[in-house]
């Protein structure tokens, strides 16, 4: 069954639409990511404008994290004293990533920097998971701790001033890590277009020590808020979010989200990290390919707006 | 930019009037004129659109006293509203693939179909044919270049790629074909309209040719627009964008909490 889009501009069926939402879901319930680093690419894939892909899937992304967060708050699986934090590095980490995205843009090439900087993030923080959780799991096989905790191990930033205890992730640390963690995640969001998720939970575990139990749901707060507020942007600047577009994904996208949630708690810790790795790093795999391939059409167009 | 534009606008108005001026008169002794009709000269997009096909029908009209010629050849020519596009090309530098340079098309049909009832080359001269600016190699497609805005050789690779970028999607097409004569004087000619259309005002150009030298002509027009519900979300994305965002994102909290109530186990 056919739909027309009306900002996207051309129809496209809508049980394809729905079953991409259903699956980016899925893995954005499991793993407490917002999925933007997958969908995306797949919107554009199947013909839908980038300009309009990114915008619309960040509403897709709210929705799917909103359901997710619900759940993991009903199962006390949120830190939300961490994610108020991380918020509020991160506000100040995607209007700094806006201002840089709109001065790249000036200078072109802004599409090669994009594609180089998803190689170089998914590639070095995908390899990092999965060389990590099959560690962690060859540990376990063994017989020992799946968990490196060494009692006495104190990385500099322990020694930050404005120390802060979140209970719920049973963690006491500097206030500084928290809010540089978020502002980063908020820069490489604006610049990239992505939630940001992949990235936040890897730092909230390795360096933060945060347990993976309390990461996935209070990573799905932050994402929920920027990619709401990232919603609300770009459909006052740019014009490019194509509502039914994306609640047909949205749909999709809460239902797949509901059982991913579910999944993921069922899962250990160290295969769920071993699981997004591989994600990751193929995604990265995949933009690598694509950028040492020799493509199809040497040649492509793109309307300039605003006609003559 | 708008001058150079205007400037080769106006010449090629010129060379088209002359065109024009040359062929009918060569031919007032004898003269025809042709009347055409449209299936439908608006055409909305609602939610299932998915391209349709329109059709044109026409007759040849002999002046009073004048005979209908042994044969005649029909060529409509249909543009769709003037838009401007980068066509970029890549190159390996440093092993990865970059755009290394890029050509502007500007004010070009986002819509052009050549439609025919037999192969353009039978139907009139080379020259007649680049005159008037009939087939895809043949209409104009200025480029930005340095300074300049001008159409190149047919063969340039930008323009051939950008003609075959655009035919992927039907949106720049000649079919030798499209017309048919139902009796010797009264045509048929199927417009297709393809899903990817861009909305706004289209002109057809109907020409008439016979032994190689046109005869007439007519012009006819076409509307296409968004319609019910795709037309409102539309308009509103574009006039009242921080409320339609706003809305977006309310909606999409209400679809995820309707979710997490509906699949609530506990």
């Amino acid at each position: 069954m056919q739909i027309y889009l009306p900002i996207a501009d051309l129809p496209l069926n809508v049980f394809l639409l729905f079953g991409m939402g259903l699956a980016v879901g899925f893995i954005s319930g499991m793993f407490g990511i917002g999925g933007g680093f997958l969908m995306t690419p797949l919107l554009i894939f199947i013909g839908v404008p980038p300009a309009v892909s990114v915008a619309s899937v960040a509403s897709h992304i709210a929705a799917s994290s909103f359901s997710g967060a619900i759940a993991y708050w009903r199962k006390r699986a949120l830190d939300v004293a961490l994610a108020l934090m991380l918020l509020g590095g991160g506000i100040l980490g995607t209007a700094a990533g806006v201002w840089l995205f709109t001065k790249l843009r000036a200078l072109g090439q802004l599409d090669l920097m994009i594609g180089l900087s998803y190689v170089t993030l998914l590639s070095a923080v995908g390899g990092l998971m999965v060389y990590e959780g099959a560690g962690a799991i060859l540990r376990t096989r063994r017989g020992l701790s799946p968990v490196q905790r060494r009692p006495g191990s104190h990385v500099w930033f322990h020694g930050l001033p404005l120390k802060m205890r979140f209970k719920r992730s049973k963690i006491y640390v500097s206030a500084i890590p928290v809010w540089s963690i978020g502002f980063l995640i908020g820069f490489i969001g604006a610049i990239m277009g992505i939630g940001g998720g992949f990235l936040l939970v890897p730092m909230l575990i390795y360096l933060l020590r945060v347990p993976t139990a309390t990461v996935i749901g209070t990573s799905m707060v932050l994402t929920l808020v920027t990619m709401a507020s990232a919603t609300v942007m770009h459909a006052a600047t740019n014009h490019q979010v194509d509502a039914v577009l994306a609640f047909i994904l949205m749909v999709g996208g809460v239902i797949g989200a509901q059982f991913g949630a579910r999944t993921g708690q069922k899962m250990r810790g160290e295969r769920l990290r071993l699981l997004l790795g591989v994600l990751v790093l193929a995604v990265g795999l995949r933009f690598a390919y694509a950028l040492v391939i020799e493509p199809d059409n040497l040649y492509s167009i793109r309307l300039l707006e605003g006609g003559l | 930019m708008n001058r150079h534009a205007a400037a080769l606008a106006l010449s090629s108005i010129c060379w088209f009037g002359a065109g024009l001026w040359l062929s009918l008169g060569a031919d007032t002794a004898q003269a025809e004129k042709i009347v055409v009709s449209l299936s439908n000269h608006h055409v909305a997009i609602n939610s299932n659109f998915s391209g349709e096909d329109l059709v044109l029908f026409g007759a040849v009209q002999p002046d009073t006293g004048a005979q209908l010629r042994d044969s005649y050849d029909v060529v409509v020519t249909a543009t769709g509203p003037r838009q401007s596009y980068y066509t970029r090309r890549k190159a390996r530098v440093l092993g990865i693939w970059v755009n290394v340079n890029s050509r502007e098309f500007v004010g070009v049909p986002s819509y052009l179909t050549v439609l025919s009832n037999r192969h353009l080359t039978r139907i009139a001269s080379p020259d007649d044919l680049r005159r008037l600016q009939i087939g895809l190699d043949n209409y104009l497609l200025p480029q930005r270049i340095g300074p300049d805005i001008a159409d190149t050789v047919r063969d340039d690779p930008f323009r051939v790629a950008f003609v075959s970028i655009q035919g992927e999607d039907g949106l720049y097409t000649e079919d030798p074909v499209a017309t048919t004569f139902i009796t010797p004087n009264v045509f048929r000619v199927g417009v297709p309209i393809p899903s990817q259309i861009p909305t706004g005002a289209y002109d057809l150009d109907i020409k008439l040719f016979s032994g190689g030298s046109l005869l007439a002509q007519t012009k006819t027009t076409l509307d296409i627009t968004k319609a019910g519900f795709e037309q409102y979300i539309a308009n509103a994305a574009r006039d009242h964008g921080l409320l339609y965002g706003l809305t977006t994102a309310l909606l999409a909290l209400l679809t995820g909490w309707i979710a997490s109530v509906v699949f609530r186990r506990d």
